[in-house]
């Protein structure tokens, strides 16, 4: 199992490795971000200074081999925008978005699971139905376009929540975070509705699939037959094997909430760093697409890894057959 | 005729007797199946709708709305069901800040983001298929490293992979539909490869193999044919995200330009306006896109269940 494990750590730097290869080289094909450094009028000479100063003359590949020699010490180059490191731009925004996807997860836990369970247990019922049609709504609902909706229902006809912005936060533990007032939340509310949707409607359909599965087992009506009460058979007998691929898949969706939130952050003007790479973009501003990019990757690998862990933990099955 | 009464009460042909008459014709038989459904009949209709729309647009809209002639700025943001100011045009949704008509941009907007999605998907269906079949045939490093590569795209959102790729490429509409169809073929690829590898295990292609067949020919021949149906599932899926993801990129303006207005930019371009409560230069567009998506995936949902009649309860 350890050999199993280093093979996946060793591929994912391999990963890491290409990812950066194609990005660095690729975005600097785009075109050469000097002209928007310099002034309009700046002279020859001047953008000639400042491209050596960047580095910008060095052939593609030179570049690269400097910037991956910086980015191993931490370094992914500045911003040309802020004139500040890249990376330290990304982690600056990096709570926002981790509080706004956990937030959405943990709709997605509160109201995806329990609606799944109950449509499972009851298949062909109206609630069932109604279930299953709300998961395909969910499912094929552009992001953007619930977000729009939301804001245009709750802040502009309504009035009751903000329409953009993250409002009040407060301190905790040094991070800044919106979910301890009243005020932040309130901020929080739509964008992490909008976020979460889409995962409601998958987390659903998971558990829906499980639950209808589960339930008709041997070991159900074992159970049943044994006289064991609802609760108990639905908490003890039930509930762990269902829970199995939702878990592992929630931690999944979580990679994907990260990075979907680039369009909720967008939309609500939420400081993130799905703002930030949006924007970024649109600049040209190269370091911090690439560290965008490198900070990403990174966080995909570590989760896929920590779900597979988390797999053997949860499934002893999978663990006597590993060892 | 007594055997299309017991066939329509959904016995798995395999599973009854060897029928008497001529079987019918798959396509016959897969549209019956498929109009079972009530829903799935009305999200065919409701396609083919938008799709009639979206081809005679120029000919159907009220106006051309990208024709300078035809466009007053006197007639902008004029609220829906509202006439022009000489009274010879009637805006049923609208104007937007520029002084067209909503109905008219809309049918345009449908056509580029069905025609985006349509296009992306089957050019990813036809790179991904012959990628799959590469890697189902040759197996070995071949398929080693052509699934690898899949594994790593799947494992990342697509979002972020257009986004990346967009960043890269630029804007543009080929550059748009360079980066959906390269989101896309991996999906394609790994459902062509599993499909194919089940397919290779089965005894027809042993004969076919016996009868010292080309493997090219077993392949797009013997093996192709036969991975069709989840073939067919995954490509209309596949146009629904294609439009959602186009949209997406175009609204946050990393897509296509403003002179291919897809109803993602008509969105975007309107979003200024919603916070004015001048709804309906978004909200619309947003409605039209929201039925192209539905529509097409829930004719992908029932063409799952039609072409698996097991699924079928």
């Amino acid at each position: 199992m350890f050999e199993m494990m280093m093979q996946r750590a060793l591929q994912s730097v391999l990963v890491i490795f290409v990812m950066s290869v194609l990005a660095f080289v690729g975005i600097n094909l785009v075109g050469d971000p000097i002209h928007l450094l310099v002034a309009p009028d700046a002279s020859h000479e001047e953008i000639q200074l400042a491209s050596q100063e960047l580095g910008l003359d060095l052939p593609v590949h030179e570049q690269y081999v400097r910037f991956l020699g910086n980015a191993l010490r931490g370094d992914l180059g500045n911003s040309f925008v802020f004139n500040r490191p890249a990376v330290g731009l990304i982690f600056e925004r990096m709570p926002a978005t981790f509080e706004l996807a956990t937030m959405a997860l943990l709709l997605t836990a509160l109201v995806g699971v329990p609606l799944g369970l109950w449509a499972g247990l009851r298949p062909g019922s109206r609630l069932h139905k109604f279930a299953m049609s709300f998961s395909i709504f969910g499912v094929t609902m552009p992001v953007f376009w619930l977000g729009l909706i939301l804001i245009l229902v709750f802040s502009v006809n309504l009035g009751w929540l903000p329409s953009g912005g993250r409002g009040e936060t407060t301190s905790l533990l040094g991070i800044q975070v919106s979910f301890l007032t009243w005020d932040g939340l309130k901020f929080m509310l739509l964008p992490a509705c909008t976020l979460a949707l889409n995962n409601i409607a998958l987390i659903m359909r998971i558990t829906e699939a499980g639950t209808r599965e589960v339930a008709v087992q041997e070991y159900v009506k074992f159970a049943r037959a044994k006289g064991v009460g609802p609760t108990r058979l639905m908490t003890r007998h039930i509930l762990p094997n269902v829970l199995i691929p939702v878990v592992t898949a929630m931690g999944i969706e979580f990679g994907h909430l990260i990075a979907f939130s680039l369009i909720t952050e967008t939309i609500f003007a939420w400081p993130g760093m799905g703002k930030l790479i949006i924007d970024s973009v649109l600049q040209l501003d190269r370091p911090v697409v690439v560290a965008y990019l490198m900070v990403a990757l990174l966080l995909f690998v570590i989760i896929n890894f920590m779900v597979d862990m988390l797999y053997l933990v949860l499934d002893p099955r999978l663990r006597t057959k590993a060892a | 005729m007594m055997m299309n009464d017991i066939d329509a009460k959904a016995i798995p042909p395999e599973r009854g007797e060897p029928p008497l008459a001529a079987p019918e014709h798959p396509m016959r038989l897969l549209a019956r199946r498929y109009l079972k459904s009530r829903v799935g009949t009305g999200a065919a209709i409701l396609l083919l709708l938008i799709t009639l729309i979206a081809i005679f647009a120029p000919v159907i809209a009220p106006q051309d709305p990208y024709d300078l002639t035809k466009v007053s700025i006197m007639e902008a943001e004029r609220r829906p069901g509202e006439s022009s100011a000489d009274g010879r045009m009637l805006y049923l949704l609208g104007t937007d800040g520029a002084g067209r008509d909503m109905l008219s941009a809309i049918f345009y907007g449908l056509r580029i983001s069905l025609g985006i999605g349509v296009i992306s998907a089957l050019a990813a269906l036809g790179i991904g298929t012959f990628m799959g079949l590469l890697a189902a045939h040759f197996g070995g490093r071949v398929d080693a490293v052509i699934m690898r590569v899949v594994d790593v795209q799947l494992s990342l959102p697509t979002i972020l992979v257009a986004l990346v790729l967009l960043a890269v490429l630029g804007q543009g509409v080929d550059k748009t539909l360079m980066a959906l169809v390269l989101v896309q073929w991996a999906i394609f690829a790994r459902n062509v490869r599993g499909a194919a590898l089940v397919e290779r295990g089965k005894e027809y292609i042993e004969a076919a193999l016996g009868q010292g067949l080309p493997a090219r020919r077993i392949m797009f021949r013997h093996v192709l044919p036969n991975c069709m149906a989840p073939l067919i599932v995954t490509t209309t899926n596949q146009m629904a995200n294609a439009i959602t993801l186009e949209a997406t990129m175009s609204f946050l303006g990393i897509g296509l330009p403003q002179t291919q207005p897809s109803l993602g930019l008509l969105i975007s371009n309107g979003f200024d306006y919603m916070l004015s409560n001048q709804y309906w230069i978004s909200v619309f567009p947003g409605v039209a896109l929201v039925l192209l998506v539905v529509s097409v995936s829930l004719v992908g949902d029932r063409l799952r269940v039609a072409l698996n009649p097991k699924l079928d309860s």
